[in-house]
């Protein structure tokens, strides 16, 4: 019966589509409606072939649903491995303009990159990180199944289908430019389906917990996901031109978008890319280190400070616009004042390991998990003072700002992905352990010498650029004309480029371990998986 | 604009001392007296089930 409903459903949109791709009034609209066409079509000849087949039902309540996951691992590495890529492309472009080539210009110049690279890492990257470990990890700590039985791969296929629509987008030039929220109000609509499915799966497992209490890390994926949401749908308010193309005009204007795009943007930063991840941080470190976190009282503290201080953050963005100047000022002290929850959360995370220091020496993957750690405190630590709105006259604009999120992204994010991924690929694939640990080794240098080249450039730049901008003759001229700093910055931005390509290279290490992990690694016996309780 | 003015006075008054006795009450609430043995269980959730959902009969209520 309901594959009747649901043949009735893939054949409206199919047919919606058709007429969509028909109408279309740009080239993005048009490639969409044909790729929803495809999915769509596909998906309708898939549901025929296996309407009223006999239903056998089988009760999976005793054991996890890992299936979803292990494709969320795969898709978290095949990602990411574009993102990092589409970013060396970048990087090189603009230290050698000429890579920005004729024959490709409005399709794959810098402009049209840029957005594909900076969505590939944050939402394709760590968006499936995100979704694949907030499943697994939502229903070790609930003792439950994840809830709504196929809603989750709905969410997983869903949110691939977001990414493509996006990716696609850009390259056609389809965008509304408002930075991290760039695809248009049709894909943003499909989002929001994604998404509320997404919260559905995780509350449904969090409400039939078996455990009494809902561990911390749920905690954190719980607000990453209410908070995107509610910061999706506000800054994405739009009236479509026509529902045959893909331009939309924003309700708000003027200070309101700005204000309203960076109270998104500086959350996307604050519940994407930090509660989550510390979702990730407060599971993963504690079973790589093997001991319970360092102080519980402090996560939920932590929790409580980061919740209502990073709301607040996101004036820091327009100091010195048309902004009131409270606002800014707001913005700045919020900014200043999270530097302490952000710390807490560090050191929460490191002393996990005190007593068990010594597996710094021995276990690169637990290195990681620290060094992203170092870096998460790094880069809360320049984030703050950089909101300052003095040193903000001097680092806006700038190259330091790029250097500030790669230190963040690359160091925090991309580590602490990278530990959870070599934690999980054994687990999920039944592998006693690694391929491969002097591999680990090696993706752990090259990441994170990487991340230093990249970062240490970006200041130099970024100070030598904003200094140039403000210096001024005995009769007040400005000395630098702009080109001038594009040229000073050449050998830095090849450094740059450099220090990508080898964060990249790590990546792609990690990939062939993780792939010979899963083809070669000594299967676990099935009685090594008791699991020891640890009471 | 009255509706703005209002609830501009609002959320600078009473709902932002309303926030804050929040987050001072969990911060007390945390450290309340047994605590520490709760949460020692607490943490140490992610070190059970790891392999299969609780049973109602494990289930810890």
């Amino acid at each position: 019966m309901s594959n009747y409903i649901k043949l009735i459903a893939l054949g409206v949109v199919a047919i919606f589509a058709m007429m969509a791709a028909n109408y279309a009034r740009d080239p993005a609209y048009m490639v969409h409606a044909i790729i929803i066409l495809i999915v769509t079509g596909g998906l309708f000849l898939w549901t025929l072939r296996h309407t009223d087949e006999p239903e056998t039902y089988v009760d999976y309540s005793g054991e996890y649903m890992d299936g979803v996951i292990r494709y969320g691992v795969i898709a978290t590495a095949m990602w990411g491995v574009v993102g990092f890529l589409v970013g060396v492309i970048i990087a090189f472009q603009l230290a050698f303009p000429s890579l920005n080539f004729e024959w490709a210009h409005g399709y794959a110049n810098f402009g049209r990159l840029r957005p594909l690279h900076t969505s590939a890492v944050i939402f394709a990257f760590g968006g499936n990180a995100l979704i694949a470990t907030s499943f697994y990890v939502v229903q070790r700590t609930c003792a439950a199944r994840l809830w709504g039985g196929n809603l989750a791969w709905f969410v997983f296929w869903g949110y691939q289908l977001f990414i493509v629509l996006a990716a696609t987008g850009y390259l056609l030039g389809s965008t509304q430019s408002k930075e991290y929220a760039e695809p248009e109000w049709h894909v943003d609509l499909w989002l929001t389906i994604v998404w509320v499915a997404y919260l559905a799966v995780f509350l449904g497992t969090i409400v039939k917990r078996k455990e009494p209490h809902i561990y911390v890390a749920n905690w954190f994926f719980l607000s990453f996901i209410v908070t995107v949401a509610m910061l999706h749908v506000v800054n994405n308010l739009a009236l479509p031109v026509s529902i045959w193309g893909s331009r939309s005009v924003m309700v708000m204007s003027g200070v309101q978008d700005a204000m309203t795009q960076w109270w998104y943007g500086h959350n996307a930063v604050g519940f994407f890319l930090t509660a989550g991840f510390l979702g990730m941080m407060y599971y993963f470190i504690p079973k790589q280190a093997e001991r319970p976190v360092f102080s519980y009282k402090l996560s939920i503290i932590h929790f409580w400070a980061l919740i209502f201080l990073y709301i607040w953050a996101g004036p820091h963005h327009l100091h010195y616009t048309a902004l009131p100047d409270w606002a800014s000022t707001l913005g700045m002290v919020f900014s200043i004042v999270l530097w302490m929850p952000s710390w807490g959360g560090m050191i929460n995370g490191l002393m996990t390991l005190s007593g068990a220091w010594d597996k710094l020496r021995t276990d690169p993957v637990i290195r990681m998990m620290v060094i992203s750690l170092g870096f998460y405190g790094m880069s809360t630590f320049e984030g703050p003072m950089m909101s300052i709105r003095a040193v903000n006259s001097l680092s806006h604009y700038t190259d330091w700002t790029i250097g500030h999120v790669h230190s963040g992204a690359l160091g925090w994010n991309g580590m602490i992905t990278f530990g959870a991924l070599y934690f999980l690929v054994p687990v999920l694939w039944k592998r006693e352990r690694l391929y491969s640990l002097s591999l680990v080794s090696w993706h752990f240098w090259l990441a994170t010498i990487g991340i230093v080249l990249y970062a240490a450039s970006m200041w130099v730049t970024g100070i030598m650029e904003g200094l140039m901008w403000r210096e001024v003759d005995a009769n007040g001229f400005l000395v630098n004309s702009f080109a001038d700093t594009v040229a000073a910055k050449f050998l830095p931005y090849v450094a740059r480029g450099v220090g990508g390509l080898m964060f990249l290279s790590g990546a792609v290490i990690m990939c062939y371990n993780l792939l010979m992990t899963v083809r070669k690694a000594p299967a676990k016996e099935a009685s090594l998986t008791v699991a020891v309780p640890a009471e | 604009m009255e509706e703005y003015t209002f609830l501009r006075q609002l959320a600078d008054s009473w709902f932002l001392v309303g926030l804050f006795a929040f987050f001072v009450g969990v911060v007390f609430w945390v450290f309340r007296p047994g605590s520490t043995k709760t949460y020692q269980d607490t943490a140490n959730i992610p070190f059970r089930h790891e392999d299969k959902p609780a049973t109602s009969k494990e289930a810890r209520q």
